[in-house]
């Protein structure tokens, strides 16, 4: 490959950026000094580019230390790993927390979203701009912006604040007011009250009945001898007891499915990737969690980091891997470091590395940080991302076990599905399975947020109804209009249909889904048309582009919404209700059949149920 | 000496059935191919045969039994036993959807068969309202990702903006690109191995782009204009054609296309001269060559105007003697 470069020149710092990750460059040919020596003979073009995966974490390098990626980083960055530079414009565009033209160094995301948006970010939003202007402008230093969920949703409104630096920082607050904001905006998250401890989005913290929450804010999770006090690492210990071929059973009697939304049945994927002639393997953890009203897994990896540790060790151990990604959506700096550590810990401990627990077994894990894709969840859009490619999906056939990460076979599953593995090996699949119903085993956790006394995650075995689950989270607050079940891209169940189980069979039935996990409770005095917005504004923001109907019928969907939005407030005149509500239809059935992946046939999910099933927008209906 | 002929694996051969006929394709072929055995026109964008299926338009989907979603028929393998229906009101649904999805986004006035297809499937790219006006040269290449301002609902948007025209052979037009994805497949590791284009941004705001939106001439490009020749819908286009449909004189009825061997080097690439009133005002390849592929380089592609320029030449000068 003969690149042609053009030349921009990076400043030593972003050339210290860079290099502070790759190393120093070996010769002129990767951006070193020429010498007469080096000019003879090309090296190195096939090492450079095998590291192609390392373009993320490199633009990440930059973003941290200057706050943007000039043309001169982006230039050193690709003759570092010799990669096309309008390939890697291509790569750095796709992502909404990096900026390819200058910002200043610190940025201040503000939470939009839905339960955001409920709790009264659109003032908060409104206060900020009166203060400090409009979002995007640079106010001495800084930027402000308006995000999409933060995954903060059980303290909203929510924030999040980089600051890039020598020691870049990244912190996440909620709940924020405005003069919160404009100081962070003026003086930095250091003007900030710390964190809350991760027990507080767990209402449940403690209770006996927990089984995947149960170390969340029992145990310090920098502590290695605390988690293993608790029983941490027996299931690892179990596992190698068990061999492979007997964990496989275990979670295959287990009844499984995986928790990230599709409910794919586990032990199968781990079985038909076991069972894959081509080697390597690989495993990887999506810890993606950019679903709007999902924050469950960022509670796990935040309390109880080994858990998810030890997991993918037996994953791995099961599917033949030795090596895991671990891909964490970028907004979550405090899970990111809580697991950095438990991985450090866990490796001079002997229980990753070349020789797990002494036992023949050699496992290791590399955290990869996102950078503002909710598409990169997309379990194929998720390997682009790590090898450095756009996050777009892959068109399937081939199927990830097949043909996954560097196209080879690959597991990839949800934090809290694999943090399900330790008790399946601990209690022995079948007792497992008998948790819960029939179809659905096991517990679950819900994201519960919006108009409920107590949001947080909550703990329940399959089968509990939503009534139920309300009820734990202390009641609605107001009278309730809707709930929001699986996110944006799930569907609305109405009051007096609160009974209904909690399971992936019943949801179906009642045409909705359990998706993530997310349980949005919404009370009559939220205003639907903009609910149903801002999702829309979402899926237009978050479409890869990849396809025409979900990339242009997101848009038309949006158009059509802000119409019909408006003649609902009176301010539009139009006797086209119907007709914008037939093209909803139309485009919306297009999205659903037409789309490459999840994202775009789901994308009008939500609209379509609270016009089917709440009669918003029809005639005297809000 | 005895020669041994290689005849390749025997093909095995697969049924499919198409909208209730039988098909009998080789095993691999893709849906589209069966399709098109079975006499059906199916319509494609994306799909370039001389490329690796993107299946990112999904104007060819199609219903297979079994299947969720509809599925694009340019890249789906054919299979023992699949049941295809290509015109069953769900997969004309969609084909409609698209092209008005993209009628109503992007100009297709260049594209080939896009009126035709329109009309068969009785697609109407108005009904979202009318048109945005095109924003301004640049705009779109500087769009903040995962932002956008909300809409009025009162227009349509588009991605019509002005031409790029930043050099002297070929012309840019996203305004008409449909973000096929097949000149950067073209451009890089399929044909060219230039990488000068790629796609940059995100959503409906994605572009084909240099690095940093950069001019042609600051990037990688070396004007093979195997970009051009794959382009679906004229957004890419010879600088001479663009220049003739501005003026308004392009006029295929008036050209000609002669095939023969570019004179500059020794591959022997062939060569398609598209010409009219004498002039030649765009090259092609045969895709089906066995040397091009459809793919040339600077010289073959637009270096063959020299012809032009010599009898531009001569027609002022002494008519000569011999
Ligand atoms: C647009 C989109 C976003 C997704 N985001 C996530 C995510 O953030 N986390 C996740 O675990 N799964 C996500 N998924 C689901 C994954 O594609 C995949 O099904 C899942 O990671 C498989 O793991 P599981 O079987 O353990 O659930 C997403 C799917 C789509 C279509
Ligand atoms: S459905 Fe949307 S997100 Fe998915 S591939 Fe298509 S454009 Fe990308
Ligand atoms: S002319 Fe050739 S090198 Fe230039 S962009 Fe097109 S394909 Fe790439
Ligand atoms: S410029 Fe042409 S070939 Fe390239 S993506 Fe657009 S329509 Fe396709
Ligand atoms: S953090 Fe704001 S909606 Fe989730
Ligand atoms: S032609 Fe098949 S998806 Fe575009």
């Amino acid at each position: 490959m003969d690149l042609r470069f053009r030349d921009a020149v990076p400043t030593a710092e972003e050339r210290d950026a860079v290099d502070a990750l790759l190393g120093p460059p070996a010769d002129g040919w990767r951006g070193g000094e020429r010498d007469a020596a080096g000019l003879q003979h090309a090296r190195g073009g096939h090492e450079a580019r095998d590291r192609r995966d390392l373009l993320l974490p490199a633009l990440h390098a930059v973003q941290d230390r200057l706050g943007w990626i000039s043309e001169g980083a982006l230039d050193y960055i690709c003759r570092r790993l010799s990669v096309p530079p309008a390939e890697a414009y291509g790569v750095a565009t796709f992502y909404a927390l990096l900026s390819l033209r200058p910002a200043p160094p610190r940025a201040v995301h503000v939470c939009t979203d839905l339960a955001c948006r409920a709790a009264g970010s659109g003032d908060l939003v409104a206060e900020t701009t009166r203060r400090l202007g409009p979002a995007g402008a640079p106010v001495n230093g800084a930027t402000w912006h308006e995000s999409p969920c933060l995954g903060l949703c059980e303290r909203a409104p929510a924030m999040f604040i980089t600051e890039a630096g020598d020691s870049p920082s990244a912190v996440s607050a909620g709940p924020v007011n405005a003069d919160e904001v404009v100081r962070a905006v003026r003086t930095g998250a250091g003007a900030l009250e710390p964190e809350a401890p991760p027990a507080v989005s767990v209402p449940q913290a403690g209770s006996e009945d927990l089984v995947l929450l149960r170390n969340v804010g029992m145990v310090d999770p920098a502590d290695l001898d605390a988690y293993r006090a608790r029983g941490g690492y027996t299931a690892l210990r179990r596992a190698f007891d068990l061999g492979p071929a007997g964990v496989l059973r275990e979670i295959n009697d287990s009844g499984l499915v995986g928790r990230g939304g599709a409910a794919f049945p586990t032990g199968r994927k781990w079985s038909a990737t076991a069972a894959q002639p081509d080697h390597p393997h690989y495993l990887v953890c999506n810890a993606d969690e950019s679903e709007p009203g999902t924050f469950k897994d960022r509670v796990l990896m935040e309390g109880d980091p080994y858990a998810l540790i030890e997991s993918m060790t037996i994953a791995g151990y099961a599917t033949g891997c030795h090596l895991g990604y671990l891909y964490i959506r970028g907004e979550y700096p405090r899970a990111e470091a809580a697991l950095l550590n438990a991985m450090a810990t866990a490796r001079e401990r002997g229980l990753l590395g070349d020789n797990v627990l002494g036992r023949g077994y050699a496992f290791d894990i590399e955290l990869r940080r996102g950078a503002g894709a909710y598409i990169c969840g997309e379990e194929t859009a998720i390997f682009n991302s790590i090898e450095g490619e756009r996050g777009e999906p892959r068109s399937k056939p081939p199927f990830p076990v097949e043909r996954g990460l560097f196209g080879k076979p690959t597991v990839v599953n949800n934090v809290e599905t694999l943090v399900n593995v330790l008790p399946i090996i601990l209690r022995g699949g079948p007792a497992y399975a008998a948790i819960g119903t029939g179809t659905s085993t096991g517990t679950k956790l819900f994201c519960v947020s919006g108009s409920v006394a107590e949001p947080g995650v909550y703990e329940v075995p399959f089968g509990a109804t939503l009534r139920e689950l309300l009820e734990l989270a202390g009641g609605v607050r107001e009278n309730l209009r809707a709930v929001l079940l699986g996110g944006a891209a799930g569907a609305f169940v109405r009051p007096d249909e609160l009974d209904v189980p909690l399971t992936f069979e019943d949801t179906r039935a009642a045409g909705t889904t359990l998706g993530s996990g997310v349980v949005l409770a919404i009370d009559d005095s939220t205003d639907l048309p903009g609910v149903l917005l801002r999702i829309a504004a979402f899926f237009r923001d978050e479409s890869c582009g990849q396809c025409v109907p979900c990339r242009v019928g997101t848009v038309r969907q949006e158009e059509a919404l802000v119409r019909l939005s408006a003649a609902n407030r009176g301010a539009g005149a139009n006797g086209h209700a119907a007709a914008d509500i037939a093209l909803l239809r139309e485009v919306g059935q297009a999205m659903k059949d037409a789309s490459i992946c999840g994202l775009g046939q789901t994308a009008w999910n939500a609209v379509e149920s609270a016009i089917d099933k709440l009669g918003t927008f029809q005639e005297g209906a809000s | 000496m005895t020669q041994s002929v290689d005849l390749g694996l025997p093909t095995r051969l697969v049924d499919v059935t198409i909208d209730g006929e039988t098909v009998r394709v080789p095993e691999g072929a893709t849906v589209l191919d069966a399709c098109e055995a079975a006499g059906l026109d199916i319509p494609t964008l994306c799909y370039g045969d001389t490329l690796t299926p993107k299946n990112a338009c999904r104007v060819c989907v199609v219903e297979v039994e079994g299947s969720r979603t509809l599925v694009p028929s340019c890249s789906r393998q054919a299979a023992e036993g699949m049941v295809v229906h290509t015109d069953s009101e769900r997969a004309r649904h969609s084909r409609k959807l698209v092209l008005e999805l993209l009628g109503s986004s992007v100009d297709l006035s260049t594209t080939p068969r896009a009126d035709e297809w329109m009309a068969d499937y009785g697609a109407d790219p108005d009904r979202f309202g009318p048109r945005a006006e095109p924003v301004q040269a640049g705009a779109r290449d500087v769009l903040h990702t995962g932002h956008h301002g909300e809409p009025d609902g009162a227009t349509a948007a588009t991605v019509e903006q002005p031409p790029k025209v930043d050099n002297d052979l070929y012309v840019r037009d996203y305004g008409k690109c449909i973000l096929c994805y097949k000149c950067v497949d073209a451009c890089g590791e399929q044909w060219q191995n230039s990488f000068a284009i790629g796609v940059a941004g995100r959503g409906f705001d994605a572009t084909i782009s240099t690095e940093f939106a950069a001019p042609l001439t600051d990037s990688a490009c070396v004007y093979c204009g195997n970009c051009v020749e794959v382009c679906p819908t004229g957004a890419l286009s010879f600088k001479t054609e663009f220049d003739l449909r501005e003026a308004g004189e392009w006029d295929e009825s008036r050209q000609t296309e002669t095939t023969t061997i570019c004179a500059f080097c020794g591959v022997g690439c062939n060569v398609s001269l598209h010409v009219q009133d004498n002039e030649i005002v765009k090259v092609t390849s045969p895709h089906d060559n066995p040397v091009t592929h459809g793919n040339l380089c600077i010289k073959g592609r637009f270096g063959l105007t020299h012809v032009q320029v010599a009898r531009k030449e001569r027609r002022g000068r002494e008519p000569r003697e011999d």
